[in-house]
């Protein structure tokens, strides 16, 4: 449960207070969103209510908006968030075997987050760096011409700084 | 020792991931020790566009291109040619003679030989995050220009002259949405600019951003003028984080220049912008579902008209183009409309940016005259094909675009002619596919896609989608029926035309076109369960052939032990238990397995 007193919370809804006063203060909703999901990771339910009180927005519409839209998540994500590109050029180069060799190493699907609760997996459009085809990003960074096997001992490094 | 050297950095995010943010220290690092001072500076730009050269670093005098720089690279770099005025030929990346305004500041490549910048004339040249160099371009001269010498519709004329279509893929003429606008009786109005670049393998708004911010900040100023707008809106992908950040510094030093907000440059126009950002939805690429996206709700498109011109973004008159359309406005005005409709063809005017990859040795960011041919943008400017393989197709325009196979190589790139040739022009992704690429496969990929972005308004759209997928999936698993490849074609026919937005009524074109032009590779698969681009794992047979030896390799990390075979005899594999995953292949040091 996420207490309604937390520093969080006091961010978010001067956040909030802050787009009240522009016009049309409803449009800022897709912000708000965006501003909840950088302090909590990701759209916790309760969150969703105190954004509705705030700014008298039914909790449906606001939950209508964080599903329809693919870059909120619903559920807590892992310290290390996998993006891995699916887009056209990554494709053709090979990141289904990429993606394939990810799933088996962490025994997770897409969407989903390891058990250890150290990484999370998650489909990306494209990234951009097509030129470095296959590519995916963990935390901010690219990595890039990745086969089956430099993937997993990417993520072992991770696993390993953890430790 | 030469006087001013300019040693220019590219700092978008290929190079990035290739070490350069390295590289800037260790310039510093050589320039102080060799005491050079202020005779060198060092400039960090945006996407050149060679990104598989990367890290890439242009030193001028000299107008030389180095690629791969490394580390080590540096010390000679700034001795020979900074200190020593000569340049290393064996780093730099030595090609052809060419002309272009861009090459009197980067010099001879081949990459740049067929190409002609104009929306992108800025990028690589100066700092993005620098008004100052911006200015030192031009920038913003074409603002003072119309602020003082133009009535807004002489603006809007200027604009029309050109010729200049949405680059965003449909191609209605700009001038003519701007006049719409314009038009309009209203006490507000807005212009927007759509950079949600969601098309999978592109990423020309995210490089032209990325390089030349007050480029867009400046077309948006002078439509705000030319139409009678005080709003600006740039709505962003979310994914796109170094793009916003050099947005959010690019708003701030023109706001602090008055060159946006009140009385700009001292005349009594106002015209500010704000950033709104996307969430990852690839529907909101079309206008009104844009729209909705800025208003706070699902962004789903709704039936037009009305059009935005008419009632758009808070049901007033709304002005949206697409990033690479907002690029080329400042040209038009300081050089007219006349000058931009000499370039390009009889009905496509100007240049387009093209995102090209996929099978192709150069793969980046490229901008060519309309009219160039397909041919001329892959071997030119790309380099061919890799590894010696034959290409098989080009697919442009994305998810909503078609695959051209190798005879439209001569198709010249303009909107009319990529339709005719059953494809479209689209934002400008620009893939390359050689023979390992199964088009059956790549067609399932779109599919996959789009009914994964449907917004679910419209039937047609959301099951019909979902139903080609399904019928996709089962040909690529061994498991198509006769009959088939019609039940595609009605399908798709009837998506197209009942679907509401652009998503749903190019979202069968992957398939059609597939369809049209590889015919015979779905019927192989259905009909003879092959897939001859040994892509779809289903179809495929691995076999164990005389050059084996027996050493066992494969045996031992065969997961299903389908392999057997006596020590130092040739080994077999029961295809029956077999479930293809390659590892065998992987590990045989012998090349003694093959995949049919």
């Amino acid at each position: 449960m996420i207490g309604t007193e937390d520093k969080k919370i006091e961010q978010l809804t001067s956040f909030i207070k802050s787009v009240a006063d522009k016009p049309h203060p409803d449009s800022y909703l897709i912000a708000v969103l965006h501003k909840a999901q950088e302090l909590y990771g990701y759209l916790p339910r309760e969150i969703m209510d105190v954004i509705s009180e705030q700014m008298n927005i039914p909790t449906a519409n606001i939950w209508g908006a964080a599903t329809f839209y693919h870059y909120f998540n619903l559920n807590p994500p892992g310290r290390y968030t996998i993006s891995i590109c699916l887009g056209t050029a990554c494709y053709v180069k090979g990141a289904n075997d990429v993606l394939n060799a990810i799933k088996n190493h962490l025994e997770i699907d897409l969407g989903q987050t390891t058990e250890d609760g150290l990484f999370s997996l998650q489909p990306a459009r494209c990234l951009g760096a097509c030129g470095l085809a296959p590519v995916i990003m963990i935390e901010d960074k690219i990595h890039g011409d990745l086969t089956p096997k430099s993937v997993v001992e990417l993520l072992e490094q991770y696993r390993k700084r953890e430790k | 020792m030469v006087s001013e050297n300019i040693i220019t950095i590219c700092d978008g995010t290929g190079c990035i991931q290739k070490g350069s943010d390295k590289l800037q220290a260790a310039f510093e690092k050589e320039i102080a020790a060799k005491g050079l001072g202020d005779t060198a500076k060092i400039n960090l730009s945006g996407c050149l566009g060679m990104c598989d050269k990367g890290p890439v670093v242009v030193v001028n005098p000299g107008y030389t291109i180095y690629g791969n720089v490394a580390e080590d690279d540096v010390t000679e770099i700034v001795e020979s040619h900074v200190i020593n005025g000569n340049p290393i030929a064996k780093l730099a990346i030595q090609e052809d003679h060419l002309f272009n305004r861009f090459f009197r500041v980067f010099g001879d490549a081949k990459f740049f030989g067929k190409q002609m910048r104009i929306a992108l004339r800025n990028c690589g040249i100066i700092d993005p995050e620098n008004i100052d160099d911006y200015l030192s371009v031009r920038g913003y001269e074409a603002l003072a220009k119309v602020l003082t010498n133009m009535s807004p519709q002489d603006v809007i004329d200027q604009v029309k002259k050109s010729g200049i279509r949405g680059r965003g893929g449909a191609g209605f003429p700009t001038g003519l949405k701007w006049q719409f606008t314009a038009d309009q009786n209203s006490d507000e109005k807005y212009v927007i600019c759509n950079a949600d670049e969601g098309d999978p393998g592109a990423f020309m708004d995210r490089s032209a951003i990325e390089g030349d911010p007050h480029t867009i900040l400046e077309g948006m100023a002078l439509a705000g003028y030319a139409i009678g707008a005080k709003h600006g809106i740039i709505y962003i992908r979310a994914e796109y984080p170094l793009a916003i950040e050099r947005l959010e510094k690019a708003i701030e030093a023109a706001r602090a220049s008055n060159l946006l907000g009140k009385n700009i440059l001292g005349s009594d126009f106002y015209f500010d912008i704000e950033i709104r950002l996307g969430a990852g939805a690839f529907v909101c690429g079309e206008e009104t579902a844009l729209i909705r996206s800025i208003e706070g709700k699902r962004g789903m498109p709704r039936p037009r008209p009305p059009y935005p011109s008419v009632s758009g973004l808070f049901e007033k008159p709304t002005l949206i183009n697409n990033v690479e359309t907002w690029a080329n406005i400042p040209v038009i005005i300081l050089d007219s409309g006349d000058w931009f409709s000499t370039v390009g063809t009889e009905k496509s005017k100007g240049t387009k940016v093209f995102a090209l990859a996929g099978k192709v040795v150069n793969t980046g960011l490229i901008e060519v005259p309309m009219g160039t041919t397909l041919r001329q943008i892959i071997y030119d400017i790309g380099g061919g094909v890799p590894d010696n393989k034959q290409i098989k197709a080009v697919q442009t325009g994305g998810p909503s675009g078609g695959c051209l196979p190798v005879e439209y190589l001569d198709t010249p790139v303009d909107y009319e002619s990529l339709a005719e040739a059953g494809s479209i022009m689209g934002s400008g992704g620009m893939i390359v596919l050689d023979e390992t690429s199964c088009m059956v496969d790549i067609a399932k990929f779109f599919l996959e896609f789009t009914q994964n972005e449907s917004c679910g308004k419209c039937t047609p759209c959301r099951e019909g989608t979902k139903r080609m997928y399904e019928i996709l999936t089962r040909i690529t698993e061994g498991k198509g029926q006769l009959g088939d490849i019609k039940k595609l074609e009605r399908l798709g026919n009837m998506i197209k035309k009942a679907s509401l937005c652009g998503l749903g009524q190019s979202a069968p074109n992957p398939v059609l076109s597939t369809i049209a032009n590889f015919r015979q590779e779905y019927e192989e698969h259905i009909n003879d369960k092959k897939c001859r681009a040994g892509v779809c794992v289903e179809l495929l047979i691995y076999q164990v052939t005389d050059k084996c030896v027996g050493c066992g390799a494969c045996k031992r990390v065969c997961p299903v032990n389908a392999i057997s075979g006596a020590k130092k005899e040739q080994h077999s594999i029961d295809t029956d238990v077999c479930v293809k995953c390659g590892a065998c292949m992987d590990t045989c040091k012998f090349d003694a397995i093959i995949r049919v």
